[in-house]
């Protein structure tokens, strides 16, 4: 009984009816929201600007004749519909967020205060170097952070995210081929495990994909690769620690069959944090890998970006890395951003500017925080977080391969569900309705129903508890009949299953006014 | 550490469970020689406080843009962003929530993203509009791509007026996918060489309005030239407040507009993360890259957004993709569909016009100071001058009294024969005595023999 117990009650009622909707058809918080445009404020602004002195009349028939057609909306408005949208996200910072081979880790507060610095956020990419020295000093620390935890002796800033690292360690090593006379090295080799972003880069840049086979452990068949490494052969594309969750054993003598066949090891770097501080791609004779500041450094991943992809680089293909890169001169910092003379044989230029510098904030910060020691507590914690996943599962799921330690994440297959009714996407919709964002699905594609749960290193104990008890449950519910619960998930989500066919068949890509409706056209 | 929950005793139970007497069981699979034994040559872990300080002695060492009068453009501009923009953007909801491939759960991002593909298709008067791209340069370079898979031709000719970066960028990641690239010799009225270069061979022309020079085109009889050799007009636009004002590439005839974003909603952060816009004619959709969200229903009927046609992408069409982009950029999408909405149309416009009247300003005091030559007829926010002898230098010079004057062209293209020339913008942060500074400062070093002292 609680000691405030004067006028009115305290409690609720228990009494609730079975289905309860309401009046307006929101629940209760969560309310429709519209779309800004149907909030009518074609001829509303939340900004408050300055008349202008002088006219557009200089510019004669050049200036826009019609209505552009945007709605605005005053700043109470604004902040309401944004927050409205905002609550119908799942976040990291809600829950545990186990994308396999994303990375969902908490993302430091104090990274983003710092980004937010005037001397980094109101910096201008192309004002004179001698007032940014210390933005180019910055760059140059996490170089040197970068360089000294991969082992490797270059590193390219300017990749805007994990892909765009991929395409410029591809056409490094390209332009080292073409540079040696190698130009008809024309095929790259990639294990049926890969992300679908390897061989999309592979052919982004001209070469053919030969898929090169898996083990039954999971692991790249090392007897497979020896026989497809032609003298065309330009590349092998490995993910290590691989998509399937687990350390590639043969790495060093992949590596070294690569380079007896004269080809290039572009190493797929999304994993990075399973062995960061603890293992250096250089030692395990890496020519290229992308480094997914976004994951392993825990940049916040907003929705989809922005990413930032840097890609180290061996001596053998250093000379080739694309402009900018920092370099110390007499007048200190200076960026070469000129890929013809004075960076001779760089291969181009991935972006304009000099990459994501809001990201290599944040994630130097990071680095910095958890400093040469936390960064290998992180690597450790982060796969005994998995394996622990992994051993309190592995009695009600099937995990894809029982024997021995994952890394950072564990991956189940579907034999476990088999007779159950309930697939893969059934199970981790009925997740939602636990409080979880689902595990990836269906990937990696070597798997059958393959469900990959990533929990990263800053998931408490208590948090990876209620997880697993949460998946125990479900698994116990599937295997005991109860088929609905999981057909018609989610439920208690803020919309329930969507028609991805039904988009995809009539794309609606853009609001449109109804013909009759008014708008800024009227 | 502070980012890190597990306890030793934690450790020490989890290890129990799992059945390994030592962390270093789980990464056996390591082979030995690649195993660190020691910690690597770095720091050790510093607290909040010893963090920040570091990295603001860092920040202090730079020239903030707002410390002074400050007029660099050239592909990324100084705005205000209204504080609203920030706070949002910040929220856990949108900060910390990944790719939206689970729509029941993120409506939020995909809601926006659906508003974000409106206003970017309403401002360059286009049909559709893709969830946004890295930025305008990587957006330029996927037009041109994507032009080829369009008209099935190898060429590309890019205008002299367009961003040095961007051409760059479109040649190295273009010419590497197998197309041929043709580089025009920059000019401030590099436009009116265009047509003559169409051929049979032409996938696509390639021009910026307002060009790397401020020159503001109508590209119309392009787009005529373009057409009638079945090419395609890919018109680019670096300052995406000039929407605001002038005719959008869709009335001009474009059949794909890339732009450069962060000038609405986004900081300059030093060159990234910016937001690439990226718009084309509906017949031309399915060969689009980047993400795309598209409405539906759910299973009550009611209506939301996915993320659609994603059989154009590589998680689905591995190396038959119609691009490799995994990632966009979707809190600075966020950011800037948020600005955009507190503006609105009305406030949009009188943005745009009053860039437009800060920069008829400061080409007022630009021509009064002897020496200097206006060499952009036509422009919006932002216009080139000649000064006497070498731009940089003149530019060093007047950073001594506290003037940012500009980029110098040879800083984006040093063999282009441009020295002398350099590139100012105005925006709405400039003010009467910025400019009244500028004009002051340069008329001290424009020494009477005209050398740069």
């Amino acid at each position: 009984m609680s000691i405030v117990n004067v006028g009115r009650p305290t409690r609720p009622d228990s009494v609730l009816a079975e289905s309860h909707a309401s009046l307006t058809g929101g629940r209760g918080l969560l309310q429709d929201e519209p779309l800004l445009f149907e909030l009518g404020g074609w001829d509303k602004t939340g900004v408050d600007l300055d008349a202008p002195a002088e006219d557009a009349a200089d510019l004669g028939d050049l200036v826009r004749a019609g209505p552009i057609g945007l709605a605005g909306l005053s700043e109470p408005e604004a902040v309401r519909h944004y927050v409205r949208l905002s609550q119908k996200n799942h976040a990291i910072d809600l829950a545990l967020y186990p994308l396999g081979s994303c990375t969902m880790k908490h993302n430091p507060r104090l990274n983003e205060k710092l980004a937010r610095l005037a001397g980094f956020a109101d910096l201008h990419p192309l004002q004179p170097q001698s007032t940014t020295q210390g933005a180019l000093e910055l760059m140059d620390r996490l170089a040197h952070w970068l360089k000294t935890l991969t082992g490797m002796p270059a590193v390219a800033l300017s990749p805007k995210a994990g892909a765009h690292g991929e395409l410029c360690g591809l056409l490094a090593i390209k332009a080292a081929h073409e540079a040696a006379g190698h130009g008809a090295r024309r095929r790259v080799l990639v294990p049926t495990s890969a992300h679908g972003t390897n061989p999309a880069t592979a052919a982004f840049v001209g070469y053919s994909v030969t898929e090169i086979a898996q083990t039954p452990d999971g692991r790249v068949d090392i007897a497979d690769l020896a026989a497809k490494l032609a003298p065309d052969v330009a590349a092998i594309m490995v993910t290590n620690p691989n998509t399937c969750g687990l350390f590639e054993r043969d790495i060093i003598e992949i590596a070294r069959l690569t380079h007896e066949a004269g080809a290039y090891f572009y190493c797929d770097g999304a994993n990075f944090n399973a062995i960061v501080g603890r293992v250096r791609p250089g030692d395990l004779g890496v020519d290229a890998m992308h480094i997914n500041l976004h994951k392993t450094f825990s940049t916040p991943h907003g929705g989809g970006g922005p990413g930032a992809g840097p890609v180290v680089l061996s001596a053998a293909l250093a000379p080739f890395a694309p402009a900018p890169w920092v370099v110390h001169g007499e007048a200190g910092l200076h960026l070469v951003e000129e890929a013809i003379e004075e960076a001779g044989q760089a291969f181009g230029r991935m972006c304009a500017f000099h990459g994501q510098m809001g990201m290599f904030v944040r994630a130097y910060a990071y680095m910095r925080s958890h400093g040469a020691d936390g960064l290998r507590q992180v690597a450790e914690d982060a796969v005994l977080n998995a394996n622990y996943i992994k051993a309190r599962l592995s009695d009600v799921m099937s995990p894809a391969f029982p024997d021995g330690p994952c890394m950072h994440e564990a991956l189940f297959d579907d034999t476990w569900l088999e007779g159950t009714g309930v697939t893969t996407l059934d199970f981790a919709k009925a997740m939602i309705d636990e409080g979880f964002h689902p595990m990836t699905m269906y990937f990696p594609l070597v798997v059958h129903g393959a469900m990959l749960i990533e929990p990263t290193e800053t998931e408490s104990k208590r948090e990876l508890d209620r997880f697993c008890e949460a998946l125990r449950a479900l698994a116990a519910a599937a295997k005991a009949g109860d088929a609905e619960r999981f057909k018609g998930a989610p439920y208690l989500a803020p919309m329930r299953r969507l028609d991805e066919t039904l988009a995809a068949r009539k794309p609606k890509l853009t609001w449109r006014p109804e013909p009759d409706a008014p708008s800024a056209a009227a | 550490m502070r980012y890190l929950p597990l306890t030793p005793d934690d450790r020490a139970e989890m290890l129990g469970v799992i059945g390994s007497a030592t962390v270093d069981d789980l990464f056996q699979d390591v082979p030995a020689a690649a195993r660190a034994k020691d910690l690597f040559d770095l720091p050790l872990h510093a607290g909040e406080l010893e963090v920040e300080r570091e990295l603001s002695a860092l920040a202090n060492r730079n020239r903030a843009a707002g410390a002074g009068p400050f007029f660099c453009g050239a592909g990324a501009y100084r705005h205000h962003v209204p504080a609203t923009v920030d706070h949002i953007i910040q929220r856990s909801e949108f900060l910390t929530s990944y790719t939206p491939y689970q729509p029941e759960i993120a409506q939020g991002t995909l809601q926006v993203l659906f508003e974000f593909q409106t206003q970017v298709a309403a401002l360059t008067g286009l049909e559709v509009a893709n969830a946004s791209m890295y930025d305008g340069s990587t957006a330029c370079a996927e037009a041109v791509m994507m032009s080829q898979r369009v008209t099935r031709r190898e060429k590309a000719i890019l205008s002299g007026g367009l961003h040095p970066h961007y051409a760059a960028t479109t040649q190295t990641i273009a010419h590497a996918e197998g197309m041929q690239i043709v580089r025009q010799a920059a000019a401030v009225d590099a436009e009116a060489a265009v047509i003559a270069a169409i051929d049979a061979e032409t996938a696509c022309v390639v021009v910026q309005t307002p060009n790397v020079f401020g020159v503001v085109t109508d590209v119309t009889k392009i787009a005529e030239a373009a057409h009638a050799a079945g090419a395609l007009l890919i018109v680019v636009t670096t300052e995406a407040v000039a929407y605001g004002l002038l005719k959008s590439p869709g009335e001009m005839g474009a059949d794909i507009a890339v732009a450069e974003g962060q000038s609405i909603g986004n900081a300059l952060n030093y060159g990234g993360p910016y937001v690439g816009l990226f718009a084309c004619r509906e017949k031309l959709v399915r060969q689009m890259p980047g993400r795309l969200c598209g409405e539906t229903v759910d299973a009550e009927g009611r209506r939301g957004y996915v993320l659609t046609l994603s059989t154009r992408e590589q998680h689905i069409r591995r190396e038959k993709a119609t691009s490799n982009i995994c990632t966009n950029s979707g809190l600075c999408a966020l950011a800037f569909t948020i600005h955009l909405s507190l503006l609105g149309e009305v406030g949009l416009r009188q943005l745009a016009a009053l860039n437009h009247s800060r920069a008829r300003e400061l080409r007022t005091a630009l021509a009064a100071v002897p020496g200097v030559e206006i060499l952009t007829p036509r422009f919006f926010n932002e216009l080139a001058v000649r000064v006497p002898g070498d731009a940089a230098a003149l530019v060093e010079a007047v950073l001594a009294d506290g003037v940012v004057a500009g980029v110098p062209y040879s800083r984006l293209d040093p063999h282009a024969g441009l020295d002398d020339v350099l590139l100012l913008a105005a925006t709405e942060t400039t003010t009467s005595d910025d400019i009244a500074a500028l004009a002051a400062a340069l008329a001290r070093k424009i020494a009477p023999q005209g050398n740069a002292q």
